[in-house]
């Protein structure tokens, strides 16, 4: 069964997103990050999307739900790297995803979440 | 004007699990690249193949994709067509007007399709399918 | 008896060279001093070129239908005819007359082959002009769509320069909009602000609309979309120059500019952006 790999860099995971998800792929995905926070304690999360070259409403509705799931767990998620094309496209589908924090990049997204902690 | 010609067969793409709408993804970047369509435009028109060919199988039951390259006498398009002989949609104007929302809302994302691509053209009948066809031109 | 298009291509095979001639003759009347901008060997080729694509196109497809595929390749041909001329600056008569002025050789030759005056022969023509026609009138419409396509291309590079993405300082963006934002424009807009942030790693960009005269729904749904797709990718916009007519029009309008910052000036933006990235002025 194939996965996406998440590091877990203290207590921050990082995800890399390199491969053309399919949707249970993408679920798959929700899980094991879910999972892995509770199990690790992780007070934050990055995902990075700069290899995705598309993403359509069930990826950004994933990545959405993410955002929500690790709120509740206590924890923040940052989505960084959207390419342009990606960012443009996915504003014309009609998603603007509201609750997701987002970065430029992972340095700029542990940068956030490490700001945010001191809260 | 004259009508648009195909220039080879059309691709035609089984979707019947996961996998497929991934391979409906990659026919239409194949074919985003051969005419050589913008990165914007290949976006947008992989995003909209993706949206469809899972609309067909979640919705339609499943079914397939024709994609094919088509020029009308002075640019080149990509179009494709997604069939279904799933439940149809009984009304489309309201499927058309249904966006999707970040709550994870309802919605066939149709009408987001519609946005991404020149040309959309949508039959459907319940009981019998549905058929969509989109076009991107370069 | 033989059908036209055998007695067509009869004329075309046997009678090619003073067919050529003939047209190359009535062409260079018709256009005059224009004629001199195409190289004669050039023109030649073009006319070769063009009957040997009619013999092939009539042989093989129908006499009425230039649309279908058996055409195509004349139509290719004619189009790329036809955007030469456009880009060298024939009118579109002029570029019409490439194929009208085949008109008369082919009636001459025609007319000698069959016998003067017959029925068949005036049913003939009737077809042949009508044939003519459609390609000349195909020829006018692709004149058309390359002079429009000079004029947009040469209104982007306009618009290029009008809308250029300014970087303020490290890590801060300006993009100073000037007049209105249509469509296409945004796009090309959007595309090159969100390109520039990329490219340079800045978290802020401001965009600056004091050059806008007015904000209708479309517009301000534009610059809605610009905001959301620059946050999507981990960067923040703040607009300036929101003239009191403007924010009045966008309240009356409905449009809802939800979280996104607004500052009357650029220089206020700026200072923003400074404190955003904590960092600030001081005076030495």
């Amino acid at each position: 069964m194939d996965r996406i790999p998440i590091l877990r860099m203290g207590n921050v995971l990082l995800v890399t997103i390199q491969v053309d998800m399919h949707d249970q792929l993408a679920v798959r995905l929700h899980d094991d990050l879910t999972n892995m926070i509770t199990r690790t304690k992780a007070r934050g999360v990055v995902i990075d999307i700069s290899a995705l070259d598309m993403v359509d409403s069930f990826i950004g509705r994933m990545i959405a739900d993410v955002a929500s799931t690790t709120r509740i767990l206590d924890a923040k998620a940052v989505v960084v790297g959207m390419q342009p094309a990606v960012a443009i496209t996915l504003v014309e589908l009609g998603m603007s995803l509201p609750g997701v924090l987002t970065a430029l990049d992972a340095e700029a997204g542990m940068e956030l979440l490490r700001a945010g902690a001191d809260d | 004007m004259p009508a648009p010609t195909t220039d080879a067969a059309p691709l035609s793409v089984a979707i019947t699990a996961n996998e497929d709408v991934v391979l409906v993804r990659q026919r239409a970047r194949e074919l985003s690249q051969r005419i050589g369509l913008s990165l914007l435009d290949t976006t947008k028109l992989v995003t909209a193949a993706s949206e469809l060919a899972r609309n067909a199988l979640e919705h339609g039951g499943g079914g397939y994709a024709e994609l094919e390259l088509i020029h009308d006498g002075r640019r080149a398009g990509v179009r494709m067509t997604f069939v279904d002989q799933g439940p149809g949609i009984a009304d489309i104007e309201q499927a058309l007007r249904d966006g999707y929302t970040t709550g994870g809302g309802l919605g066939l994302g149709l009408g987001g399709s519609r946005r991404l691509v020149n040309e959309f053209a949508i039959a459907s009948t319940p009981g019998v399918g549905t058929r969509i066809t989109v076009t991107r031109w370069k | 008896m033989a059908t036209l298009t055998d007695r067509l291509l009869a004329v075309l095979q046997q009678s090619q060279v003073q067919l050529l001639a003939d047209w190359l003759k009535a062409m260079r009347a018709s256009l005059g001093k224009t004629a001199g901008a195409i190289s004669e060997a050039e023109l030649q080729g073009q006319c070769q070129e063009f009957i040997q694509l009619l013999g092939a196109a009539i042989a093989a497809g129908s006499l009425a239908d230039v649309a279908d595929d058996h055409w195509r390749p004349m139509r290719e041909f004619l189009t790329g005819i036809s955007r030469s001329r456009g880009r060298q600056g024939f009118s579109p008569t002029e570029t019409a007359t490439f194929v009208l002025s085949f008109r008369e050789p082919i009636a001459t030759h025609l007319r000698r082959a069959e016998g003067a005056a017959s029925d068949q022969l005036l049913d003939d023509l009737a077809i042949i002009n009508k044939l003519l026609d459609k390609l000349g009138l195909f020829t006018t419409e692709i004149h058309q769509q390359t002079r429009e396509e000079l004029i947009r291309r040469q209104g982007d590079e306009m618009l290029e320069l009008s809308t250029p993405v300014i970087q303020l300082w490290d890590g801060i963006l300006a993009l100073p909009i000037i007049g209105t934002l249509d469509s296409e424009r945004t796009q090309g807009v959007m595309e090159a602000l969100l390109q520039q942030i990329v490219a340079t790693r800045s978290p802020i960009a401001i965009l600056d609309i004091t050059g806008v005269p007015t904000v209708d729904t479309l517009t301000a749904q534009h610059l809605l979309k610009t905001v959301a797709a620059t946050r999507l990718m981990g960067a923040e916009c703040i607009i300036s120059g929101i003239r009191p007519q403007i924010a009045q029009t966008i309240v009356h309008l409905g449009v809802n500019l939800g979280d996104v910052v607004t500052k009357a000036s650029l220089a206020d933006a700026f200072k923003l952006a400074l404190k955003k990235l904590g960092k600030s002025i001081s005076v030495a």
